[in-house]
């Protein structure tokens, strides 16, 4: 039989639980067992990633109704074997934070206040932006005339909270701007 | 990491120096204690007492700054008591090498220093080379000015009465230590090394990680099971960021970014391409330019052909001698010269040294846009206490990004292996991934530039770029695929399809890939980064390679430079943990770090195969302040002199000038002690993410200043009082926490007191404190420009009245 190391948890969990029942008499594990059961009913499991340390230790969220009902770490992730630390185990709750940021804001020059706005105004704008001081600013040669094709005045920082593919691209865009004050999180 | 986290159980000794692995990188320590259990030693050596020492055969603290000083007499250790593995340091490193007279070291500073300049002339330290251009050798090591000579000499002063004078360490714990980790120079055993930021966060940075590369090829502990170097990163994809190298000095895959002399491709390519007429080499980087053109092709598509150098004039061009690093950045943002930019989940406010300076500079902006899941101190900056938003003009613009869990697209951990993670949920609000944000402002920019054209539209409108960010579709073209029908060796690609790995990209753009590293995560059989067969040969299974689980770049080598695991017939160090072993003409066990066959064997090549000349550098004339790493101390010190030599700092090292990068004088009587900071469990670097999760915050609520009872009572501060801690740039506010985690060193015959703090604590979470990098400076070292966090001066007092925090 081909079982996996998570496969092979849940029996043990089961016979455990079994145990538990016949040798001790009075034990909520059963109780335990039955209300996971049913939390995870149905549940779809999508596989993803911590979002902290570079373990990179995996998490399986469980879907269900488009919500994630549970984060757990993944016993089959041959480094963490199932494990997570502190951070990892608040995975779910940072999904759901009320403290998150759920709408684009906008702060005017000069404003105390930020304002929600769409993503059509904040995107238009910051390319607005974007352009108007590459135009400004482009610098097509050197003191020495020669051809640098830079804009200095523009920057970027960040990020490590990127996935690769996010990287690949924002480093794309960086060039075709010409933005070479670029840095992140490598460096410090 | 050389290696990887499970291969840490492999280790015979743990070195844990400039880590708190236990508390920062909780699930790598399983595999540490896993070590311990089988019979390792495991040492920490840090500045402060915490939960990885606890767990530690060793705690030697040492104060900070002191690492060169201290591995230094290792070196000597281990070349005087001939701890080291003779025939690998011979065959396998530059050690035979002869260096050229124009080397010299004397008083603290190598041969060719320009004090005007601050530089020194690295042609002085040059290898001497036959006829062919090849250097000369000789492998009995007894030649004076061979590297090993050379370097007996250079850390014969190494003594470990100056060591135990400058870090504090008592000689006692020297020795053993030495003792301990040098007898993993014996064939078979293992040393690994794990580092954070605590080694690189100096002005010496780099050259304390040289130091630990020494250590580890003297010993032969590199490409073994249980050895390397580990960095362990930080962020969550901290290793995929550098590799698509978001940095102004690399192109995606550790290519070089061009400068303004390297005025063609032709030209570029000629000088960073680096070529040997040693047989043996395999000399890698030689495949560099078909790394490039591939680069431009998935960059620029049908725009880059061969007759306009694949786009090259569409790059920006750096000029030499210039840094835009983020140091120099934010000076040039503080002094104006910079209008706006892009902040992608970084919160330089809080996490960036002498972050007064920062968060002033961010006044000067024109316009800033922020893509966080939370309010940060960077995007919140225009309202920061003690400032008055009205007269702060920034337009300022903050993107909801959606949490790991609702999109999709792939990482890469700290020992290199690439991994998927799925979408499960959809984006909570109006978030949205990084991504998407980063199409579509490009897209917008792009239409801006179609309509109304502007500066230079070329490179902006000719990029090939999506209509909708597809994760799946940008891993595809990281790995790169055939632009056209193309017949190699007999064998015909088409158009379209996957390029197999990256021996298959060439330079005459028949092939695109973004990351020439990544080319094979996604080839033909798919994307590698999703498997999860947990699968393995009892070889692998013995020292827990797990090749069929996800992918690690290069090639799904999970252990780098494994050739040098095995002598010059083939055959392992250590026959218990072989990582490869040549057996029937083949190579078994781990993906060796090239097909060819051992060295002493016809068609043999060196096992470094990443370096010029296919040693491992103990030499390493690469580096702009010293081919041998030497200690200087940090920019701010407590001492006035060092024992070593009248060097006081690091001849090189870099540092922005304006008003407020101002540093304490050496021996500063307004500045006694040493402050070093670090994370903390339950928080994350700056800290913005864990603060807004309620549970994490409870856990550790608040700033704090740890120092001992002996520096307590000296200045009448109690467990528990607020206290002012102060630099020469800025004030912070923390609760005095009195520890023994802390003990003051005995350096120079004198008291030098040390206090630690972490950084993660911001304004936008109330009363918890602020920005200890408010104290911090922004000295840098000079190769690589990385700021020296971990070793300041400061002053601490009791507080008569404290506002940053809830009391």
């Amino acid at each position: 039989m081909n079982i996996s190391r998570r496969g092979f948890m849940k029996l043990a969990g089961t016979g455990a639980a079994c145990l538990g029942l016949t040798d001790l008499g009075f034990d909520l594990d059963p109780a335990r067992v039955v209300a996971a059961d049913l939390k995870l009913e149905g549940a779809r499991e999508v596989l993803s990633i911590c979002h902290f340390c570079s373990c990179g230790c995996n998490v399986i969220m469980s879907i269900k109704d488009g919500k994630m009902v549970a984060a757990e770490g993944d016993p089959d992730f041959p480094v963490s074997e199932g494990a997570l630390c502190a951070k990892g185990a608040a995975f779910q709750s940072m999904h759901y934070s009320e403290q998150r940021l759920q709408k684009p804001l906008y702060r005017a020059p000069g404003s105390e206040n930020w304002e929600e706005k769409d993503w059509d105004f904040v995107l238009d704008r910051i390319a607005r932006k974007i352009k108007d001081t590459r135009d400004r600013d482009f610098i097509a040669k050197n003191a020495k005339g020669l051809l640098v094709n830079r804009v200095e005045s523009i920057f970027e920082l960040g990020a490590s909270q990127m996935d690769n593919e996010e990287c690949a691209l924002t480093h794309q865009m960086l060039t075709g701007l010409g933005v070479i004050h670029r840095d992140h999180q490598a460096r410090v | 990491m050389t290696n990887h986290w499970i291969d840490i159980k492999n280790a015979d000794v743990v070195l844990i120096m400039g880590s708190n692995a236990a508390e920062h990188h909780p699930i790598s320590f399983k595999w540490v204690l896993k070590a311990k259990d089988a019979g390792a030693k495991v040492i920490h050596i840090d500045p402060k007492f915490s939960r990885t020492s606890a767990r530690s055969d060793m705690h030697v603290p040492l104060r900070s700054g002191t690492d060169i000083a201290l591995l230094g007499g290792m070196v000597r250790h281990i070349l005087e008591k001939e701890q080291f593995n003779r025939e690998y340091v011979a065959q396998y490193t530059n050690a035979s090498f002869i260096v050229g007279e124009g080397y010299g070291f004397k008083n603290g500073l190598f041969s060719g220093y320009d004090p005007g300049a601050k530089k020194y002339d690295q042609k002085k330290w040059g290898f001497a080379s036959d006829q062919n251009g090849v250097p000369r050798r000789d492998v009995t090591l007894k030649d004076p000015r061979c590297v090993f000579q050379l370097m007996k000499k250079h850390y014969r002063r190494y003594t470990p009465q100056k060591v135990s004078a400058v870090t504090g360490v008592p000689v006692r714990d020297l020795l053993k230590v030495y003792e301990i980790y040098g007898a993993t120079g014996a064939a078979g055993k293992a040393g690994t090394m794990m580092y954070a930021l605590g080694w690189t966060q100096h002005t010496v940075g780099v050259q304390n990680i040289r130091l630990s590369t020494i250590v580890q090829l003297l010993l032969g502990n590199m490409g073994v099971a249980g050895g390397g170097i580990n960095a362990l990163r930080g962020e969550p994809n901290v290793q995929g960021s550098t590799d698509h190298c978001i940095l102004w000095n690399s192109l995606p895959g550790y290519l070089p970014s061009p400068t303004s002399d390297q005025v063609s491709l032709e030209e570029y390519l000629k000088v960073n391409t680096p070529a040997t007429r040693e047989p043996k080499s395999v000399n890698w980087w030689s495949n560099k330019p078909k790394y490039v053109v591939s680069l431009l092709k998935a960059w620029m598509g049908d725009a880059a052909t061969s007759e306009n150098g694949f786009g090259y004039d569409f790059l920006p061009k750096a000029d030499p001698g210039v840094d835009y690093s983020v140091i120099f950045l934010v000076d040039r943002m503080y002094k104006g010269q910079i209008k706006g930019g892009l902040v992608l989940g970084h919160n330089p406010a809080q996490s960036m040294p002498n972050s007064n300076k920062v968060r002033k500079a961010l006044d000067k902006l024109d316009w800033l846009a922020v893509a966080e899941i939370h309010h940060s101190e960077t995007s919140d900056f225009w309202r920061r206490p003690g400032v008055e938003p009205k007269k702060i003009q920034t337009e300022v613009f903050l993107l909801p990004s959606c949490q790991r869990g609702e999109k999709d697209g792939s990482i890469t951990n700290s020992g290199r292996w690439l991994m998927w993670h799925g979408k499960g949920i959809e984006p909570m609000g109006q978030s949205r991934s990084m991504g998407w944000m980063t199409v579509e402002i490009f897209k917008r920019v792009r239409a801006l530039y179609a309509k109304e054209s502007g500066a230079f539209p070329d490179p902006v409108l000719k990029m090939d770029w999506p209509q909708d960010y597809d994760a799946d579709a940008v891993a595809r073209k990281i790995n790169g695929g055939y632009t056209r029908d193309i017949t190699v060796n007999g064998k015909t690609f088409k158009k379209g399809e996957q390029v197999q790995g990256f021996l298959f990209l060439r330079d005459d753009g028949s092939t695109a890939s973004l990351n020439w590293l990544y080319a094979g995560s996604y080839g033909p059989a798919g994307n590698l980064g999703r498997r999860r067969d947990l699968a393995q040969t009892a070889m692998q299974a013995r020292i827990g390679l797990f090749p069929n689980f996800s992918w690690a770049w290069p090639v799904n080598r999970r252990i780098l430079y494994n050739r040098a695991s095995v002598d010059p017939n083939g055959k392992p160090y250590n026959t218990a943990q072989p990582v490869i072993a040549w057996e029937n003409d083949k190579w078994v066990g781990d993906v060796p770090d090239g097909p060819a066959p051992p060295m002493a064997l016809p068609g043999g090549k060196y096992p470094f195969i990443m370096q010029t000349e296919g040693m491992g550098q103990l030499y390493g004339p690469g580096r702009v302040d010293g081919p041998f790493p030497e200690h200087y101390e940090p920019a701010e010190t407590p001492l006035k002199a060092q024992p070593f030599s009248a060097q006081l700092s690091n001849p090189c090292l870099k540092t922005a000038q304006s008003d407020m990068d101002v540093l304490a004088k050496p021996g500063d009587p307004r500045f006694p002690f040493v402050l070093t900071t670090y994370g903390v469990a339950e928080q994350w670097c700056g800290g913005v993410d864990t603060r807004n999760a309620p549970l994490l915050l409870e856990a550790e609520p608040q700033l704090y200043v740890e120092m001992s009872p002996e520096l307590a009572k000296m200045r009448g501060i109690g467990n528990g009082d607020p206290v002012v801690v102060e630099s020469a740039r800025g004030r912070v506010e923390a609760i005095a926490m009195v520890t023994v985690r802390i003990t003051p060193f005995k350096v120079l015959g004198k008291t030098v007191h040390l206090v630690g703090m972490p950084f993660c604590f911001g304004w936008t979470t109330p009363g918890a404190g602020d920005a200890t990098n408010r104290l911090s400076s922004s000295v840098c070292d000079p190769n690589v420009s990385i700021p020296e966090y971990k070793a300041c001066l400061v002053d601490v007092r009791k507080a008569e009245k404290v506002t940053e925090l809830f009391v």
